[in-house]
């Protein structure tokens, strides 16, 4: 370590090279969510308070269904990716990596425990 | 992970407090930190009371007036004292910014002066810039061209050259990298909003060709995307100059040549 010059130390591994289709991704998510979360409050609203039968009923509709399936969906994807960005913030290293790939594990089982549950109420 | 608390040889103890200067009426208390290398010990924050009357108005000035008439020890950089060389900033009542163009009328009570944070200290209030030079170097910031150089010169239209206006002025003072929290935790990998200011000056400068390579160079989850857009350089850059505004400039270009 001692004797790296300092151009090499900044100039590190070099670029990967990546990094934009990730921002690029926030991006598009954020503006998906900007349109589906209006839409899941009022669906979700005008089932809230409902008996069994009747939120059963609503959410067979497709309209309700499919805006709660990708609600859950993006929101998910898009906590993946921004958790993502906070722990390459904030931790370093293996634990890092540990990190990140748990965190996907609990995105995408969220997301599919979510997607299923609705799967169940509209079919 | 991030440390959040100061190691324990750089924990602060109370210093030292200087004697007020004699049949001075119209004082100012300064609150400065003090680090020596050679003695050992951990930093301090030492007093000391300028004559407001028989000082000049900037901050650097009562600094110097320090060094000169109070304590010979106290260790600072400083050279043109018109904001133009970079040298003297530092962290100035929470701030960072050049001690030279900062007055000491904008600083209510007492004046409290620490080195830029965040960067290893060298002695008292000289942060070791090694690094973000090195940064600065590793962005390339020269004209790259491939074709052949012309017998006059190479030729820039007004619209073209006044792009660069708000970028060109930047003088590496490091207040804006050693601002932002990014760098504090990434430093090592992210290049700061300093260093992507300058490469930003170079991928749009109508002259140069190298914009691809730039491009690809920065194209980086740390050398570039670390940067979440929360505008502290922006904030405090003491010339005005806005490196998020340019980086998010970089960031639109990474989108263009992608989507």
């Amino acid at each position: 370590m001692a004797f790296l010059t300092d151009r090499k130390r900044a100039m590190g591994l070099g670029s990967a090279k990546s990094g934009t289709a990730h921002f690029w991704a926030m991006k598009v998510s954020s503006v998906a969510l900007l349109v589906l979360i209006p839409l899941f409050v009022f669906t979700f609203g005008a089932a809230l308070g409902g008996t069994y039968e009747e939120v059963i009923a609503y959410y067979q509709r497709p309209f309700p269904a499919i805006v709660a399936a990708l609600t859950i969906l993006v929101a998910f994807k898009h906590f993946n990716d921004g958790v993502q960005t906070l722990l390459e913030d904030y931790v370093h290293g293996l634990s890092q990596r540990i990190a990140i790939i748990v965190m996907t594990l609990i995105s995408y089982g969220a997301a599919a425990v979510g997607i299923f549950a609705i799967a169940r109420l509209a079919l | 992970m991030v440390q959040l608390t100061l190691p324990k040889n750089s924990r602060m103890t109370s210093g030292k407090t200087w004697p007020k200067p004699e049949g001075a009426t119209n004082l100012k208390e300064f609150h400065i930190y003090r680090w020596n290398p050679d003695d050992g010990k951990n930093p301090s924050v030492d007093t000391y009371f300028v004559d407001l009357d028989d000082c000049g108005p900037m901050i650097l000035d009562a600094i110097i007036k320090i060094k000169n008439e109070i304590d010979p020890t106290l260790t600072f950089r400083r050279s043109c004292r018109e904001g133009i060389c970079g040298s003297c900033a530092m962290n100035i009542d929470g701030i960072n910014t050049l001690a030279c163009t900062y007055g000491m009328a904008e600083v209510k009570g007492v004046v409290k002066i620490y080195p830029l944070p965040h960067m290893p200290v060298i002695k008292d209030l000289i942060p070791d810039l090694t690094h973000f030079y090195a940064q600065h170097a590793s962005i390339k910031p020269w004209l790259e061209t491939h074709t052949s150089a012309p017998a006059k010169e190479w030729k820039q239209s007004i619209e073209d050259r006044s792009k660069l206006d708000g970028l060109y002025e930047c003088i590496m003072c490091a207040c804006c990298s050693t601002s932002c929290p990014s760098y504090w935790w990434n430093g090592d990998r992210y290049l700061g909003p300093a260093a992507l200011l300058h490469a930003y000056r170079w991928i749009i400068d109508s002259r140069d060709e190298g914009t691809g390579e730039r491009l690809d160079d920065l194209e980086d989850p740390f050398k570039l995307y670390r940067c979440h857009t929360i505008m502290n350089c922006a904030k405090t850059c003491p010339k005005g100059l806005n490196p998020a505004l340019a980086i998010s400039q970089i960031k639109k270009l990474m989108v263009e040549r992608t989507v």
